[in-house]
């Protein structure tokens, strides 16, 4: 098993206190990604983003969350047999997971090097795959859980704080 | 630095004819790749890219897009350019390579976007 953590500092005590009390969220949406569906890989973010602009969550918060969860979302779509995305909602901040249904990663260290990819060449030529998916993830979220076992799955997490 | 100022300067088309040309854009940023795309959350801007395929639109679902400029003499799909409608985001090619958009527009005063 491998595993990553990034916690930004400023939220390291709220996040530890939610990643354990683990209380239920007010609103979830759930959406499937399939493999090689660029047509429709996106289309959670941006339910999820204008679900958060209804709830009138700042317009840059709002930018960080759905740059964090397409990133998500066209890596289940490039790298994975398919997935789910599920978008938890909280008074303030929204918990998104992302578990697909393999292969898993063979090095997530190597993963998260930025200009590192393995994005085949018709997934670069629609302008994917410059190796920064998981960079620009991490720059995004206020938590980043990244965890993978290569011949199982992987399941990635973030959370992001409305303020 | 307005649309029409845009348009009149890189000596573009008008895809989406409804488009309001009045509307100003503070800043810009050019690339063909959609993760460097995807930097740009602190403002809105407009794009410059070669990327003609639907992915542009989320794009700018994702980070709030003020117009899209096509470079290289590229013309997206009509179903892009109905997406594009349908959001009220200006479309625009121009048969100009990015270096000379980018560089007319720098020269005229139109900023980067903060990234």
């Amino acid at each position: 098993m491998a595993e990553y953590w990034n916690i930004n500092d400023d939220f390291k005590d709220r996040a530890e206190t939610f990643l354990k009390e683990k209380p239920e969220p007010a609103i979830s949406l759930e959406f499937q990604v399939s493999k090689h569906d660029f047509n429709n890989a996106g289309n959670g973010s941006a339910e999820l983003k204008r679900l958060l602009k209804k709830l009138g969550i700042d317009p840059v918060v709002l930018r960080k969350v759905a740059v964090a969860s397409y990133e998500a979302e066209i890596n289940l779509a490039a790298h994975s047999e398919g997935g789910v995305m599920k978008s938890n909602v909280h008074g303030d901040l929204v918990h998104i997971v992302f578990e697909d249904i393999g292969p898993g990663i063979e090095d997530i260290h190597k993963a998260l090097e930025p200009g590192f990819s393995t994005a085949v060449e018709y997934v670069r030529e629609m302008g994917f795959g410059a190796g920064l998916g998981l960079p620009n993830i991490k720059k995004n979220s206020d938590v980043m859980h990244l965890d993978s076992i290569r011949g199982r799955n992987t399941i990635l997490e973030i959370i992001t704080y409305f303020k | 630095m307005k649309l029409k100022d845009i348009l009149e300067l890189l000596e573009g088309e008008l895809l989406t004819p409804d488009a309001d040309l009045e509307v100003d854009i503070p800043c810009a940023f050019g690339s063909d790749l959609i993760s460097d795309i995807l930097m740009c959350t602190k403002e809105s801007t407009l794009l410059l890219t070669g990327l003609t395929n639907p992915q542009v639109i989320r794009l700018s679902d994702m980070i709030d897009l003020l117009g899209v400029v096509f470079v290289r003499g590229k013309r997206p799909p009509q179903d892009l350019i109905d997406m594009a409608i349908e959001r009220e985001l200006p479309l625009v090619t121009t048969k100009m390579t990015m270096y000379k958009s980018a560089g007319l527009l720098y020269n005229k005063d139109l900023r980067s976007c903060q990234i």
